[in-house]
């Protein structure tokens, strides 16, 4: 009798210790959820009250300087080799210079771009790409309304603190080994944190924010009327979408109805800005990040030699908008001119 | 003093060693000298043995080991040969189907070809399989109803991995092997054609599904619960009612008013659990082939209600002019 009740206490004992194994990967309850949507239609949002608080101090925005005055000579004939911002006053200028390094690199200071012998000289490719970055930012700023409306984006929107974002990405090597005859993953099939550890294609970036590879895949008829999307087509996508997921901290229903995914009539708007982020995300990739892959040196690139490029991570780092909603450009209006020529063709051959 | 009072008990009973019947002409001899198990009367039968291999479950269980070390070699090279991060990994791993491209070609044997010849082992391992349990239920004079019950599985199968990719044109239309990622085929497989809930055929699966657990649950939970009164002794008391028999069908009327029999629940539960991958067999079939989005669908045919729009009006803004593409 006893050692049947000490094995039955065991028993129980072992249980107890593998449910909690168990449930060690979850989130604990409760959860908070919000309707968004018609009712009953499963159109809610489910947060986690204590992620939440932990994001709110994450997005805290940092101490701007004061602003400087538009008087006195312009930056262009103050200093050499000013080639944006040139229209800016001295003080607007050392201004947005000071704040740069407070955001990008506080700890490293100005010589983390700048060659501080020479602050004209463009030997330091850091100096290159900051030059291109603030391009960048206007340009976002200027023509990427559909995307960043009047809040816009500044160099603190991606760097927070540091030289190089929290959320890069790279082109993933689809076949560390070699191209074998056995054990293809299809680029997929990992535990992978870009898809949140699912087994979903884990580089959807390169086909769709970089490339313009089609996203819809889903049926606008009810019989077949020549979609030819496959269900692999649909992984990828959905691999995608994930990462949308995973990078604004919503669920599905943020931007999609849930009878009909691929349904825009009736669903929520949300779903038209983060189609213009899809554009505005390729746009950038092209335009800016691919061009600077020979200005990085080679331990800032990929497996693959690629230059880093950006996400909807990259700006919204687990926040439904980018630090919450806040504007800093108020405070920056030079960021938001519209965006000049290329300089990164010159810059890039003035290395050679 | 133990007592043997029913089916699940402390005490187990188990009489002489059983044989089995004497066999007709063209059987070969059974395998295997039966034996007792303590544990096995755990769960069941403390007798293990004797087996019946035979042609058919040999064929059938080497065709099968040749699929399953195929797909564990794929995996296993997937992380480039590391036994370690091969069970860490295990749930992720996956032998994924050709692309779309190679159609119904026989790809490159690293892009869909060893998923290809594993679909035909273990085909075949099935069809072995299912011929097997058919002759051994005839041999013993039994009705044929579990190997009609395994083919119901079978069609499942063959619509996932077979009918359908040949009927879209694509091997690549087909499942996975792999734990998570045939779970990420099912999701991706009602994202492209606008969300399976709205397929009835998948919502009578779900209900034969649902149905099968329901009429297990009533089922298992009356006969045990009648068990005292030899309740378990279920078969003969389909022409004779005991006691036991009696009072679980008066619960039944009491408490919903009908009752199934000794003999019909048996046939409820059959025809519940067989209807389940059949239905759901069909509900795939259709999908892709002959509707391409199942919420539009059910809008068509007054299915799906319509809802109010909450939202601002929203247009696809591919649509609109000046957009960028």
């Amino acid at each position: 009798m006893n050692r049947a009740k000490t094995l039955r206490s065991t028993l129980m004992a072992l249980l107890a210790v593998g449910t909690t194994l168990l449930l060690a990967g979850c989130e604990r309850p409760p959860m908070e959820s919000v309707q968004h949507g018609f009712r009953g239609t499963g159109m809610v949002q489910v947060y986690n009250p204590r992620a939440l608080e932990a994001k709110i101090e994450a997005n805290e925005l940092p101490v701007s300087l004061p602003p400087a005055s538009d008087e006195g000579p312009r930056a262009a004939k103050a200093y050499q080799n000013v080639k944006v911002l040139g229209d800016l006053s001295v003080g607007q200028f050392t201004r947005l210079m000071a704040s740069m390094t407070a955001w990008i690199a506080p700890n490293e200071g100005c010589g983390y771009c700048h060659n501080v012998a020479n602050f004209a000289d463009d030997s330091k490719y850091t100096k290159v790409v900051a030059r291109r970055m603030i391009e960048m930012t206007q340009h976002i700023n200027a023509d990427w309304k559909n995307h960043v409306a009047d809040t816009g984006v500044t160099c603190w929107t991606c760097h927070r603190g540091q030289p190089v974002p929290n959320a890069i990405w790279f082109k993933a090597n689809h076949q560390p080994q070699g191209s074998n005859f056995i054990g293809d993953k299809s680029g997929q099939n990992e535990p992978h944190p870009a898809v949140n550890l699912s087994t979903l294609p884990n580089d959807p970036f390169t086909p769709f924010l970089l490339e313009a590879k089609p996203i819809r895949v889903g049926g606008n008829t009810a019989l077949p009327s020549g979609n030819r999307a496959s269900i692999k087509q649909a992984e990828w996508t959905y691999g995608l979408m994930v990462h949308f997921s995973q990078s604004l901290g919503v669920n599905c229903t943020y931007c999609h109805n849930t009878q009909n995914f691929s349904k825009w009539e009736g669903g929520p708007p949300q779903r038209v800005t983060a189609w213009h982020g899809i554009r505005m995300a390729r746009d950038l990739n092209a335009a800016y990040m691919e061009p600077l892959t020979e200005v990085f040196p080679a331990h800032r690139k990929g497996e693959l030699g690629d230059v880093a490029k950006l996400n909807c991570a990259t700006c919204h780092q687990g926040a439904y908008k980018p630090l919450h909603g806040q504007s800093m450009l108020k405070g920056f209006p030079e960021l938001s001119k519209p965006a000049a020529a290329s300089t990164v063709t010159a810059a890039a051959e003035a290395k050679k | 003093m133990a007592q043997y009072l029913n089916l699940f008990t402390t005490v187990q009973a188990t009489g002489p060693l059983q044989h089995g019947v004497p066999l007709g002409p063209g059987n070969s001899p059974r395998s295997v000298e039966p034996f007792f198990s303590y544990w096995a009367g755990k769960l069941g039968n403390a007798q293990l043995g004797p087996i019946y291999l035979g042609g058919l479950g040999l064929a059938s269980i080497i065709c099968g080991v040749f699929a399953i070390t195929i797909i564990g070699m794929n995996m296993l090279a997937s992380v480039n040969w590391n036994p370690v991060q091969f069970v860490r990994q295990l749930f992720w791993l996956s032998l994924e189907p050709p692309p779309p491209s190679y159609g119904l070609s026989m790809p490159p044997l690293n892009q869909g070809g060893w998923w290809l010849i594993v679909g035909v082992f273990l085909t075949a391992s099935m069809f072995l399989w299912w011929a097997r349990t058919y002759r051994r239920a005839r041999e013993l004079g039994m009705g044929t109803h579990i190997p009609w019950a395994f083919a119901a599985a079978i069609w499942l199968y063959l619509v996932l991995g077979l009918f359908r990719p040949i009927l879209m044109g694509s091997w690549g239309e087909a499942v996975p092997y792999g734990i998570f990622s045939h779970l990420d085929w099912t999701a991706a497989f009602s994202l492209r054609y606008g969300n399976l809930f709205y397929n009835p055929f998948h919502a009578l699966s779900i209900a034969f599904l649902y149905g099968s657990v329901l009429l297990f649950a009533m089922h298992g939970a009356t006969i045990l619960a009648v068990g005292r009164y030899g309740g378990e002794r279920e078969i003969e008391q389909i022409v004779d009612r005991g006691t036991a028999s009696e009072r679980a069908a008066l619960f039944w009327r009491w408490t919903m008013g009908f009752n199934a029999t000794m003999e019909s629940i048996h046939r409820w539960a059959w025809w519940f659990a067989v209807l389940c991958p059949l239905t759901g067999g069909i509900g795939i079939l259709l999908t892709g082939t002959a509707v391409d989005n199942w919420y539009l669908w059910a809008v068509k045919h007054h299915v799906a209600p319509p809802y109010p729009d909450v939202f601002p009006a929203v247009t696809d803004p591919a649509l609109s002019s000046g957009a960028k593409p």
